[in-house]
């Protein structure tokens, strides 16, 4: 490998948090040592679905009253709930499935954790291990199927090996670039007896987990930032996972780097902070993308050089020097070619960076953005007049919790996703959850659910697309079910609106498959037995946020917004950043 | 340009599975794989020679340690090093012209491991062009039956490609890891593998 020498990596921690589990050494069912596990790793919050294999696990579930678990009414909801509950924490997140269809189920939760470095545990039940491969009553290759979707997985074959895989998973799961860990369990092995045994230490040989830069890289990436006379910082999701925003703002004060985050990086730095220049992006805004495109220096940290975030690689900015600080080492050179790739966690990185610094600042530079971002400001503003936009929504609703350190944005993904991008003013981080790499339509409703679940006491809105909606929104009986408050706030318009947007710029008003007749949302609530507020005009809006606010329940409220609103700015796709573009007009 | 790409595998079921997955999803281009064991216990060795330029194969590098079951990568390409295959050709022949097949295998240095009054089963272990260079001479008597192992790789001198350190892992781990995967006696083999 062509890495150079840099501080021991760690490969190894203790597994066990402080003294032993009380159940060390006893004789257990596989069911119980499962239960055991998740109760001493603090992974007592389960989103599951019973089914014919997983069924001696849930008879003992009573004798383990610790272990909350949260009924869902499909299984990808089970497993989106458990990864917003994951992305509201920074804990790990678990779902629990039964084989066959409860695991295929899985498939689209798995992935979107594995595309946002979301640490969940995924548990599914298997066929019986005489019955493995004999294509029986609900038998699925689970561990096949969900082998490229998952961080590792594991097929567990003895009870004796469940305490040591769950010890190893939950590691895995959790260190380094987290993501999803699945673990498939016959259902023999949860009856068969075993001496329960969490081992004292993990390690795997195969994984390491990076901690701070050596000393070369250090030297090498600081010369380079004291040189740059135009340099940007793009900081992306895992300044959020790292919990590294003060070192994000101490590194860049220091060296007086203006800073754009990516959508996942939103909430990464106080959007309030001087430096703070927003998102860039296909939607991101016009100075964000020039300045990325002009800038001589550019900065990456914690974040994977997404085409969504940097546009056409090839001609992000190839006069800049890139310096790219990543816990995940396959992220370097794969899409942007870098001078400087740094393996590490930026927790670590950032403060050597900020100690071998010059004190700086680049007043042109910034005069230069801050120029550009007063002239163009238009393209991202709300919408005025006497139609309710999506925008306008938004804006309102972020407005009504300005002053909410705890409030919780979730969003699906489209139009709406973007418009919350650009108004919500997210600030904190694990503020938004929103589903960035995989783009999952629909993990709206079950991500609001997991992050209420998470954080009870947090007034949290879903910002639904109603396309979006439809295709989850049974998990609503979850949530009456839980008691959780959430605020549904749907965008209707009768159209997806995204893909309105590229049939309208990109395929000639071509409109196909993107509208859609829309159900009586109000009777949906109604039939779920939840608040409904219907939200027609802009001057009823405030008070629909107050009411549902109030309310102590679960609230859905139908926004009937405009169809024919684009996102603005917008990178066409297959463009370059610099090609940002910001109307109709300009699209070729 | 094809490059030679070593790696220690944890000897698990499943392990193929996730290598040639990650091979295909990322549309790298494997010429050849062979496994086997090692001298280190619980490590299987694969040697992958992959296609492409510079570019894919640091790629193919991070991709494949980044699986937790994959120990160790090395890129013997430009290495000092023992490149090896083995191929078994059943050819064509009959007592008339067996000593010419023979005198051929003889000049690259194959061995015959077969006769029967038709045909003859040569044995070469050598690297991939003198192996083509055998198949060119066989082919107008006629190969009626071709296998290839793909290439094994192993560099000279005292450095070596290997693990090494086991220290780490407490005994009850090491027997966890020893030992998981593998059945207990008498029951069917893994889906995956």
């Amino acid at each position: 490998m062509t890495t150079t020498q840099r501080p021991p990596a760690r490969d190894e921690q203790q597994a066990r948090p402080s003294a032993p589990p009380p159940a060390q050494g006893r004789r257990l069912s596989g069911a119980d040592i499962v239960l055991e596990c998740l109760t001493y790793a603090g992974a007592t919050t389960v989103f599951g679905y019973p089914g014919g294999v997983v069924l001696p696990l849930y008879d003992r579930l009573p004798a383990h009253p610790q272990v909350r678990h949260i009924l869902v009414r499909h299984e990808q909801g089970g497993g989106h709930a458990a990864d917003a509950y994951a992305r509201a924490t920074g804990e790990l997140g678990v779902a629990l499935a039964t084989s066959g269809p409860g695991a295929t189920n899985l498939v689209t939760a798995v992935q979107n954790a594995m595309m946002d470095s979301v640490p969940v545990l995924f548990l599914t039940g298997n066929v019986a291990r005489n019955l493995i491969g004999r294509d029986g009553f609900q038998e699925a290759d689970a561990t096949g199927i969900l082998m490229p979707a998952v961080k590792h997985n594991y097929l567990v074959m003895r009870a004796q090996d469940l305490a040591p895989t769950f010890a190893e998973a939950i590691y895995l799961a959790t260190t380094g670039r987290p993501g999803p860990v699945h673990i498939d369990i016959p259902k023999d092995v949860f009856l068969e007896e075993a001496e329960f045994h969490w081992p004292e230490r993990v390690h795997v040989r195969g994984y390491q987990v990076p901690g701070a830069a050596s000393e070369e890289e250090i030297r090498a990436a600081a010369e380079r930032i004291d040189a740059a006379e135009r340099p940007i910082i793009l900081a992306g999701h895992g300044i959020v996972i790292s919990r590294s925003s003060e070192e994000l703002q101490a590194f860049a004060e220091r060296a007086g780097i203006p800073v754009l985050t990516t959508l996942l990086g939103l909430g990464g730095l106080d959007q309030r902070h001087a430096l703070s220049y927003g998102m860039m992006g296909m939607h991101g805004s016009y100075h964000a993308n020039m300045a990325a495109s002009n800038a001589d220096l550019i900065i990456g940290l914690g974040m994977r050089m997404d085409d969504r975030a940097l546009g056409r690689f090839a001609d992000l900015n190839p006069a800049a020097t890139v310096i790219h600080v990543d816990i995940d080492p396959a992220e370097h050179n794969k899409n942007i070619d870098t001078a400087v790739p740094i393996t590490g966690d930026v927790k670590e990185v950032l403060p050597q960076l900020t100690a071998a610094v010059k004190r700086a600042s680049h007043p042109e530079w910034v005069r230069w953005i801050d120029d550009l971002a007063r002239a163009h400001a238009d393209s991202l503003a709300v919408p005025e007049g006497p139609e309710l936009t999506v925008q306008y929504v938004v804006q309102q609703i972020a407005r009504a919790h300005a002053h909410d350190d705890d409030a919780v944005i979730v969003t699906g993904v489209g139009q709406h996703q973007m418009w919350v991008a650009q108004h919500m003013s997210i600030s904190r981080p694990r503020q938004l959850i929103t589903s960035g790499g995989l783009g999952t339509m629909g993990f709206e409703v079950p991500a609001a659910l997991g992050a209420q679940v998470a954080r009870p006491d947090a007034s949290v809105w879903s910002i639904c697309g109603d396309g979006g909606f439809q295709m989850t929104f049974q998990e609503i009986a979850t949530m009456v079910d839980e008691q959780t408050p959430v605020k549904l706030a749907i965008m209707n318009n009768g159209y997806l609106g995204m893909v309105r947007q590229w049939q309208e710029l990109f395929y000639k008003d071509n409109y196909v498959a993107v509208s859609m007749s829309q159900p009586d949302f109000m009777k949906i609530a109604e039939a779920y037995g939840i608040k409904g507020i219907r939200v027609e005009e802009p001057g009823q809006v405030d008070a629909a946020i107050r009411d549902a606010d109030a309310h102590p329940g679960p609230v859905l409220l139908d926004f009937r917004v405009t169809a024919d609103d684009n996102v603005w700015p917008m990178v066409p796709a297959g463009a370059a950043l610099s090609e940002t573009v910001e109307s109709a007009d300009e699209v070729v | 340009m094809l490059h030679t790409v070593v790696a220690l595998v944890e000897d698990r079921p499943g392990v193929l599975n996730r290598v040639a997955s990650l091979f295909r999803r990322r549309g790298f281009n494997i010429e050849s794989l062979a496994v086997g064991t090692t001298h280190e216990d619980g490590i299987s060795r694969m040697t992958i020679i992959v296609d492409g330029h510079e570019g894919i194969v640091d790629q193919v590098e991070k991709q494949l340690i980044k699986l937790v079951d994959v120990i160790k990568v090395e890129d013997l390409t430009h290495a000092e090093a023992v490149n090896r295959e083995l191929a078994l050709i059943k050819v064509r022949c009959t007592a008339e012209n067996r000593r010419e097949v023979l005198e051929i295998a003889s000049v690259f240095r194959a061995q015959a491991v077969d006769l029967s009054p038709e045909s003859v089963i040569l044995q070469a272990v050598a690297q991939r062009d003198r192996v083509n260079g055998l198949l060119d001479n066989l082919r107008s008597y006629g190969v009626m039956e071709l296998m290839r192992t793909g290439r094994v790789s192993m560099r000279r001198g005292t450095q070596v490609t290997a693990y090494g350190d086991q220290n780490g892992e407490s005994e009850e781990m090491h027997r966890f890891h020893h030992e998981s995967g593998r059945l207990p006696e008498g029951e069917l083999p893994f889906a995956s593998d």
